[in-house]
């Protein structure tokens, strides 16, 4: 049994304090109408209860301006709910430029994460506090989502596509996780706890990971795969180079432009004939069912390293980087260790 | 005995022929009705047990008195059977069947033999929607969110589907049949503005029915088709898209809550009227609300889709839209509650479901608000506050308006008064242990419980536990009332032409009416709600 009756979560990000501002005016409005809509119902009822079998009342004529203002005050309300939900909404949809990226791949039934100092979890994220943490997401299956609700934070996980979301814990402890779209068998099997940790506590658990970065991983990979073969690093390739790609508008043949983001990436990986570059033959072939997910977004944070303007936070955050001491054993790219599976 | 004294004293619907095949190739919209009646309490029934099996595992956090297949496919048929099979039919089907015509003073619906059709086509769905609970089952949760659905789930999806699509039909058709009699079967003099509001909501129900529901029978003919074929398009292992389903099935499915919601509404201005013996009060407003919830109900759709990676500005637009729904439905409940002033109010059964209804529904409407927002919706969403909420409008609104509904016109169908006592304390029952299972879950949800859950984090157990007695309250409340309309069936006491004193047409003809409803189509020279016209006394103004 329940060790005690809670009746709000713990307030743990920067936004749990918002969206519970918003709930106290979203209860208030609320409470104050049932108790108007209660109390007037039972007022009448007892007021004009039928004291005879045959009394008639005489039938009101409707009031315009009863009617009008018992649609303009309710509405002037709800707009006030629309743009302070919208607001909060805002906020949660645009991640900080300064967040740290994490990589989360869901699917049935278990989570997995990548840091991009090369860290893998599984069911567990840990994160420091007070610094905001992006979020990229796929799945590799069916669609799941996301939920730490003493965060107020919620996304879906889709298939075959990226969705992202952010949030700024700013307390140290153990929060759940949950998948909260339903997704199959053990759905409810499928959940794990966030860390929140002190950013010095988080730097000791970093440390304390076995692998390079992800973009390590990345390159590792992009070699395992023969990509260099025609990805060269200068012009002579048969396909385009990669140097500073991401970030950049690509020209497409046929005409049309494509800002070259992750999403953009990752199709060209998996569906490289969907957009093909100005200039260049469809000649790659696709990697569909050779690399997992995780290895996709590995590969992704490689080529993010050859842009000249950091796509990542590596640099940016001086402190937090492993040494770039030679990848170890273990993980080989693009899965995870057996026995994680 | 009094049976002998009705039948012998003049035919009605229910002695004018005997035997299973005087039912089963009826086309009287009474007799109809009443198999309806029949079908919907099975589905009911059955609805209704895997809820109890849910609450029942749910008592403790680990997942101990059934597996989690057998957990995840008894909150799917439990979805499946309560919306498609007994709240989309439940009033329009039953009391919309049996008084929609009477009430314009219509001798039956304009296509009687397509009314039967429409009957069989829901047995049809119903028998594929059952065979596959028999034959195994089926896991994808109500919503056959894909490509759990097209790509992943092991059960009878194709099956389920295919009942719900053949089902599909049988509102489809109802809706047609219902528009096309209020369009060409009025009585002389009843004109638009005369018909009861049960009408207009019935009307604004069935072009709801008319055109959102083939989107629901081509989106599930989609799945089928991604299941069985690997057309690709909705799995993206395929090149299909599993948003796209989201928007298709939610475009039909956020509809179908006023499916399922406007025919509550539309008993409920009846019953509230009649025991306020007053016209509701703001007649037009209340008429015209029940075509602006039909009319913008169909842009709202993509308030489901706030989490699912959808555009920033496409959730703006839904949430904005939404809100514009909600208006309507609070000047309904606005305008009921002024009805009451000044009116002779009687605490008869139906109007203690009235009031039920009003309060409950207020609660589901308000808290529509809470998830109409996107900065709260991100929290709330796929927890148990949707659950709560939704509940509150599905059965706190509509099961209410439908038990007062039968209650209301239990005399008039039958010929027969149920036992009020017995009735009374039923309701109460019901309105105390609908709120013990549901408002926990508010809380529950907005803690963080995520809904389809089969085990759960201990902290939770308690608001769990207080669900599940709640659940065990309700469902004695629910039994109440189907024992004593049986007993009422053959000893209930005759109930006269018109026990209430209610206005309507259908209350100047016998109970129960005759096959063709009236004796001599009526000459309508009144408007609705005009209780001088019945109540024999003079005016006596209890408000002074």
């Amino acid at each position: 049994m329940g060790t005690q009756l809670r009746f709000m979560p713990e307030q743990a990000s920067t936004i749990a304090a918002d969206v519970d501002h918003l709930l106290y005016f979203f209860l208030a409005v609320s409470i104050f109408f049932t108790l108007l809509i209660f109390g007037a119902i039972f007022y009448f009822a007892i007021r004009y209860r039928r004291r005879s079998p045959n009394e008639l009342p005489a039938a009101e004529h409707t009031g315009l301006a009863l009617e009008i203002v018992w649609s303009v005050i309710p509405f002037g309300l709800t707009m006030i709910m629309f743009g302070w939900g919208a607001s909060i909404f805002f906020k949660e949809s645009r991640p900080p430029d300064n967040a740290m990226q994490i990589y989360v791949v869901g699917k049935q039934w278990m989570w997995k994460l990548q840091h991009m100092e090369g860290q893998r979890e599984i069911n567990e994220l840990h994160i420091p506090i007070n610094r905001p943490v992006r979020l990229t997401m796929t799945s590799e299956d069916v669609i799941h989502s996301f939920f730490v609700p003493d965060f107020r934070t919620k996304q879906d996980v889709v298939p075959g596509r990226y969705t992202t979301t952010w949030f700024e814990a700013t307390k140290p402890g153990k929060y759940h996780l949950f998948c909260a779209e339903y997704c199959g068998t053990k759905h409810s099997g499928m959940i794990g706890w966030v860390y929140a940790m002190e950013p010095q506590d988080y730097a000791e658990w970093l440390a304390g990971g076995p692998t390079g970065s992800m973009a390590d991983a990345g390159a590792r990979l992009f070699d395992d795969l023969a990509c260099g073969n025609c990805h060269k690093t200068d012009t002579n390739g048969r396909c385009p180079n990669l140097v500073g790609v991401f970030g950049s508008t690509v020209r497409l043949a046929g005409g049309g432009t494509v800002r070259a983001d992750e999403a953009y990436i990752r199709e060209s990986i998996l569906d490289p004939d969907a957009k093909v570059v100005e200039g260049y033959q469809p000649l790659m072939p696709t990697f569909q069912g050779q690399i997992t997910e995780e290895g996709v977004v590995q590969l992704i944070e490689y080529i993010k390293s050859l842009s000249p303007k950091p796509g990542t936070l590596i640099q940016q955050n001086g402190p937090l980087v492993p040494s770039s001491e030679p990848a170890a054993a273990g993980a080989s790219p693009g899965q995870l260790p057996s026995g994680n599976q | 005995m009094a049976t002998a004294a009705i039948t012998a004293e003049r035919e009605t619907y229910l002695n004018s022929a005997y035997g299973l095949k005087s039912w089963l190739l009826t086309k009287d919209h009474k007799r109809i009705a009443v198999l309806y009646f029949i079908t919907i309490s099975i589905f009911f029934a059955i609805g209704g047990t895997f809820a109890g099996l849910i609450r029942l595992e749910l008592l403790t956090p680990e997942g101990d008195l059934v597996s989690s297949e057998t957990y995840n496919k008894l909150f799917t048929m439990h979805g499946v059977i309560m919306v498609f099979f007994f709240l989309i039919p439940s009033i329009p089907a039953t009391l919309g069947n049996f008084f929609l015509p009477m009430m314009i003073g219509a001798r039956d619906l304009a296509f009687p033999r397509i009314n039967l059709l429409s009957w069989y086509l829901l047995i049809a769905g119903g028998a594929f929607a059952i065979f596959a609970m028999v034959a195994g089952g089926v896991d994808t949760g109500w919503t056959f969110y894909t490509p759990y659905s097209t790509s992943y789930s092991t059960t009878y999806v194709i099956a389920t589907a295919l009942g719900i699509f053949i089902a599909g039909f049988s509102s489809i058709l109802t809706g047609l049949n219902f528009v096309v009699t209020v369009h060409r079967m009025r009585a002389p003099g009843m004109t638009w503005f005369r018909l009861p509001l049960f009408v207009w909501s019935h009307y604004a129900t069935s072009l709801i029915q008319v055109l959102g529901t083939p989107v629901i029978a081509v989106t599930l003919f989609l799945v089928l088709c991604e299941r069985l074929f690997h057309l690709g398009i909705f799995d993206p292992a395929l090149g299909g898209d599993p948003v796209l389903f989201q928007h298709l099935f939610w475009f039909y499915s956020h509809p179908a809550v006023y499916i399922m919601v406007l025919p509550g509404m539309a008993v409920i201005s009846e019953i509230v009227s009649t025991f306020s013996r007053k016209p509701v009060y703001g007649y037009a407003f209340v008429a015209f609300s029940s075509m602006a919830i039909a009319v913008i109900g169909f842009l709202v759709w993509g308030h489901h889709l706030f989490v699912s990676g959808q555009s920033l500005y496409a959730g703006l637009v839904f949430s904005f839209l939404s809100y514009f729904v909600a208006i309507p439905s609070a000047v309904k409940v606005f305008n009921w509650t002024a009805t009451l002033y000044r009116g002779s109010i009687s605490y008869d059964t139906p109007m203690l479901y009235a009031f039920g209804f009003i309060g409950l529904f207020t609660i589901g409407g308000l808290t529509g608000l809470f998830v109409a927002s996107l900065g709260m919706d991100v929290h709330v969403t796929d927890t148990y506050f949707v659950i709560a909420h939704f509940h509150y409008v599905m059965v706190g609104g509509t099961i209410m308006a439908y038990l007062g509904g039968v209650h209301y016109w239990w005399p008039k169908m039958t010929g027969r008064m149920y036992p009020e006592g017995f009735a009374k304390l039923s309701a109460l029952v019901i309105f105390i242990g609908f709120n013990l299972t549901f408002f926990p879950q508010f809380i529950l949800g907005y803690l963080g419980m995520p809904r389809r859950y089969h085990e759960y984090s201990q902290e939770f157990q308690l608001l769990h536990v207080l669900s599940s007695a709640g659940a065990s309250v309700l469902a004695v409340g629910y039994i109440m009332p189907a024992i004593y309309f049986l007993w009422s069936l053959r000893y209930g006491p005759v109930a006269g032409a018109n026990p209430w004193g209610a206005s309507g047409l259908e209350w100047r003809t016998p109970s129960p009416p005759p096959t063709h409803n009236f004796d001599r189509i009526p000459v309508v020279t009144f408007d609705a709600y005009d209780y001088s016209t019945v109540i024999p006394t003079e005016v006596n103004d209890v408000g002074h």
